[in-house]
């Protein structure tokens, strides 16, 4: 990733809360991230850990309420996005952001023909004529790998498979030329051998158009495969985030390594016994004020139940949230 | 491996599911689901066998109707000698303690209105005459296996995680003391860390109790931590039955092979390094199976033969079975 080049999403502090009968949810507790221009920054963690709601807490997709965004910025192409009125929103979303989510059946408009989803955020967004829209929707269709792009046009949502919903909605997010694109589990409820094929177009999409990219999943397998960079989510906040490579190889929090210990694989060493994580995740209920791992944790420390660790840099590109050293086995010194 | 003195307790032999298609007005039948088509293999005392395969390829179709809840359409199922294909009524409920199943959705399989305690016993409320002190003896009996609180008898399911669920109705599945249990996807619901507590658990009840288990997945990885063999589905048959060590280490069938590859690994050195095979297109209907071989239109290494001929499924040498023209020339 070109290093130092100023971020093209950057997002700080931010906290969603849920006003539910039962009380509050704090599925979003200051996270703080950015994301370089062209990168693929994967998102990983487990359910409720709050992926989603922070992707659209940060354009505006979230009902509120219940959802109440109580803090934070979100600063895209020198603006915040939280501070944007509803139409300066929409003109945002599906043009200079784009979205691909994981039931493309959710998403896609049954009655309309894919033609006209395709065609639709070309006019308006775009201002393109009938003539010239049709023309860019085939082009799209043809890069996101439909075969007959031209006589597809006219079919509904239900006359494709699985996995050409999903492309898709891939083109759809595309349309625009956005430049970013959030794509929250796009494979996640598709077969493998179906998903092999979204991540290799998206590998191809990335060389072909450069736009950056934010992956959410919870599969670590995948994002082994694409990412450039990964964040690990839990309990509403990022607990990690480092480069790729030196996340897999060096995991310092200890819910990434317990993650990383209990995955089997299918090539390799098999482990005649996996490792658990015992417990449950947080339920979220009140603002912070311990570690959300603590319950869990196999390095867990008395301080650890009274002080909910910041997230802090330990070189250059590696962060963690937390009390644990890994190198020493016990207290992280002041930094 | 197994050695030559296991026992096949299940053996299924010809096994075919065929799900008929009705339509018009007067419903009348326009064709078959070929759901399951013709599937061979047994199933060894104490031994997992993982069933593997992508969605809609027949995998609880086949689980279903080995514990014989569907009538089949032809083949032959033999549970401990006993030829349970054709039974019926008290014959077949006879024999239903033996045979237990295990559900991906927790939720769904466990009735809202009735207590964890009445969820677990219902099986035996059915089959056994207890005692009222006998019942709840064993139930707690049954909670302490799966590592339930004694304490959460009385709740209800909606009061419990995932992972916890699925604690109850593995629990329930015990109650007759069962030797043979589908499990059918039973973490596909799971999260990742909540996965190896419920895999732990069944491979210790296992170890205990002497289970025998069909092991339904998508998930190879988890297929090969937990399977002794694997049987690997696509489109209502059987392509490839190997040991463990030979189907991930040397697949044979091409569907194995893509298969195998598609399957990220969490570890991005051997990610960048994989070769994959990317497989076109998609699943043919199982209603609308191409001529020939499933697979042909699919196939990377498709030949001409594979568009006429069904190709056998045939043992090799070294013990695994195949069904592939490419293995049997
Ligand atoms: N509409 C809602 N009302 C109340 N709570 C919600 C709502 N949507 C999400 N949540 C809660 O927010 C938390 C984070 O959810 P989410 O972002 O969807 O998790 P993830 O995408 O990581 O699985 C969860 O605890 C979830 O229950
Ligand atoms: N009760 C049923 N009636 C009609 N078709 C069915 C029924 N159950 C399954 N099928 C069809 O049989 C095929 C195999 O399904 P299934 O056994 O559920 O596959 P898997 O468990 O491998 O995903 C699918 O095409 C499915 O739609
Ligand atoms: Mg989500
Ligand atoms: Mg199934």
């Amino acid at each position: 990733m070109p290093d130092g080049a100023p971020p093209i999403l950057d997002v700080t502090g931010l906290k969603t809360v849920f006003t539910t009968r039962s009380g509050e949810v704090h599925a979003v507790n200051s996270v703080t991230f950015d994301l370089a221009p062209g990168e693929l920054l994967g998102v990983v963690g487990e359910s409720g850990s709050g992926k989603s709601v922070t992707m659209m807490s940060l354009i505006g997709l979230l009902p509120m309420p219940p959802a109440e965004i109580r803090g934070g910025s979100v600063m895209f192409e020198g603006r915040d996005i939280l501070k944007m009125n509803p139409d300066e929103l929409r003109a945002i979303r599906g043009s200079r952001i784009g979205f691909v989510f994981q039931d493309p059946m959710t998403s896609l408009n049954p009655v309309f023909s894919v033609g006209f989803q395709i065609m639709e955020p070309l006019r308006t967004h775009m201002g393109l004529n009938k003539r010239e829209a049709r023309a860019r929707a085939i082009e799209l269709l043809e890069l996101v790998g439909i075969p007959d792009a031209d006589s597809r046009l006219s079919n509904f949502p239900h006359q494709f498979s699985g996995g050409m919903r999903q492309r898709v909605m891939i083109a759809i997010a595309l349309a625009c030329d956005p430049k970013v694109l959030i794509a929250d589990e796009p494979t996640t409820a598709l077969d493998v051998t179906i998903q092999a094929q979204i991540l290799e177009l998206v590998r191809e999409l990335r060389q072909k158009l450069g736009m950056a990219i934010i992956w959410i999943t919870h599969d670590l397998g995948v994002i082994a495969g694409i990412a450039d960079r990964v964040m690990v989510m839990y309990g509403g906040q990022i607990v990690e985030q480092a480069p790729v490579r030196e996340l897999f190889a060096c995991p310092q929090h200890p819910y990434t390594r317990a993650l990383l210990e209990t995955l089997p694989h299918v090539t390799g060493g098999r482990s005649r016994r996996l490792r658990t994580i015992e417990g449950q995740p947080p339920a979220l209920r009140d603002q912070p004020s311990a570690c959300p791992f603590a319950a869990r944790c196999r390095h867990v420390l008395d301080i650890c139940h009274r002080k909910n660790p910041h997230i802090t840099r330990l070189n250059g590109s590696h962060d963690v949230a937390c009390f644990w050293d890994a190198a020493k086995d016990g207290l992280r010194d002041a930094g | 491996m197994l050695d030559n003195q296991a026992k096949p307790l299940v053996r299924v032999d010809g096994l075919k599911m065929y799900f008929p298609i009705y339509r018009g007005i007067l419903r009348r039948k326009v064709g078959d689901v070929k759901a399951v088509d013709d599937i061979s293999f047994d199933i060894f005392e104490g031994e997992t066998l993982g069933l593997v395969g992508e969605s809609g390829c027949g995998k609880s179709s086949a689980g279903r109707a080995i514990l014989r809840l569907y009538d089949v359409t032809a083949g032959s199922i033999r549970i401990d000698g006993t030829e349970i294909s054709h039974l019926q009524g008290d014959d077949l409920r006879r024999l239903r303690p033996q045979m237990q199943m295990i559900f991906q959705d927790p939720q769904a399989s466990l009735n809202p209105r009735m207590t964890v305690a009445s969820i677990i016993a219902e099986p035996l409320d059915e089959h056994q005459k207890l005692s009222r002190k006998a019942r709840m003896m064993r139930v707690f009996e049954l909670m302490d296996a799966v590592g339930l609180n004694r304490d959460f008898a009385n709740r209800f399911p909606h009061e419990f995680s995932g992972g916890q669920r699925q604690r109850i109705g593995i629990a329930r599945a015990l109650a007759l003391n069962p030797k043979f249990i589908v499990c059918d996807e039973p973490i596909a619901a799971l999260d990742v860390s909540i996965q190896a507590q419920v895999v732990n658990l069944l491979e210790d009840l296992q170890e205990k109790f002497g289970l025998t288990y069909l092991f339904i997945s998508h998930d190879l990885s988890m297929v090969r931590h937990l399977a002794t063999r694997v049987a690997v589905m696509y489109l209502g048959k059987v392509v490839e039955l190997a040991s463990r060590e030979q189907m991930y280490a040397d697949p044979r069938h091409p569907y194995t092979q893509a298969l195998l590859s598609a399957v990220p690994e969490p570890d991005p050195s051997v990610e960048n390094k994989r070769e994959r095979i990317i497989l076109q297109g998609d699943v043919p209907s199982p209603s609308r199976p191409p001529p020939g071989c499933n697979f042909s239109t699919r196939c990377p290494q498709v030949m001409d033969i594979c568009r006429r001929e069904v190709p056998d499924f045939i043992q090799l040498a070294d013990g695994r079975h195949v069904a592939c023209h490419l293995t049997s020339q």
